[in-house]
């Protein structure tokens, strides 16, 4: 057994609205769809949903989560494991003078990309192929 | 060599690329006349998506003596391993698309 290291993916962004309305669009099905991804997350601490994209050959398009944490307008925060890679998302919603500062950190990704790669959890078919959805998405 | 993500993407796009990176993955080194061998792909369509698979850093090749042989360069799928250099950009993506949906919500 070994202990991996994790680091983390963070953005910071202050929007110019107020938390409560960036909490809607953080939790409300359609308007997540909206922005993000399809889905059927509810604002419920234990909720198993998913984040769905299309299917790719070796890849079945899902993101399975659990919704961990929810603090209305504050913090809200679910897993986010796919293709043998388990992430934990956490949004952080501060108000501010001119709206919020929105943070968000993905943390969970081991260091060792290479032996993650090489790993048992999926073949690198799979893994192309997760991947490239996440990149087709991005345009 | 520094291959771009985007070009990466592009050849293995193709599943009889990915095919063929995945056999010379497998089995070492090999000739175009041993990877068109039950591959049910012509010989020039073979050659040409070699030398796309060349082009984005996955395949090498050397001459020995008449033919050319091809072996697979795995470390050029480094850049598609980073993890999180994609979600970064997939993360900055999305608040984008954020604001612009918070925009249009109105008051």
């Amino acid at each position: 057994m070994t202990t991996a290291a994790t680091r983390s993916v963070v953005i910071e962004r202050e929007i110019p609205y107020p938390p409560d309305k960036i909490w809607r669009a953080l939790t409300e099905g359609v308007l997540i769809k909206e922005w993000l991804l399809d889905n059927n997350f509810e604002p419920v601490v234990g909720h198993r949903f998913n984040f769905r994209v299309k299917p790719v050959p070796n890849w079945n398009g899902l993101i399975d989560s659990e919704v961990l944490v929810v603090e209305p307008n504050k913090k809200l925060s679910y897993s986010w494991n796919t293709l043998g890679l388990e992430t934990v998302v956490v949004f952080t919603l501060v108000a501010t003078s001119g709206g919020t500062l929105v943070r968000m950190e993905q943390s969970g990704f081991p260091t060792d990309h290479e032996a993650a790669y090489r790993g048992a959890n999926y073949g690198w078919q799979k893994f192309i192929g997760g991947l490239e959805r996440v990149v087709a998405g991005l345009q | 060599m520094q291959t771009a993500p985007d070009a990466l993407f592009k050849s293995l796009a193709d599943p009889t690329r990915r095919a063929l990176f995945e056999r010379l993955s497998r089995h070492g080194e090999q000739t175009v006349r041993m990877l068109t061998d039950n591959s049910g792909v012509s010989q020039p369509a073979v050659s040409k998506h070699l030398g796309v698979l060349r082009h984005a850093g996955l395949v090498r090749s050397r001459h020995r003596g008449r033919e050319t042989h091809y072996s697979a360069q795995p470390r050029a799928l480094a850049p598609l391993v980073d993890w999180m250099s994609y979600y970064s950009s997939f993360w900055h993506d999305r608040f984008d698309r954020l604001e612009a949906l918070l925009k249009r919500m109105g008051q």
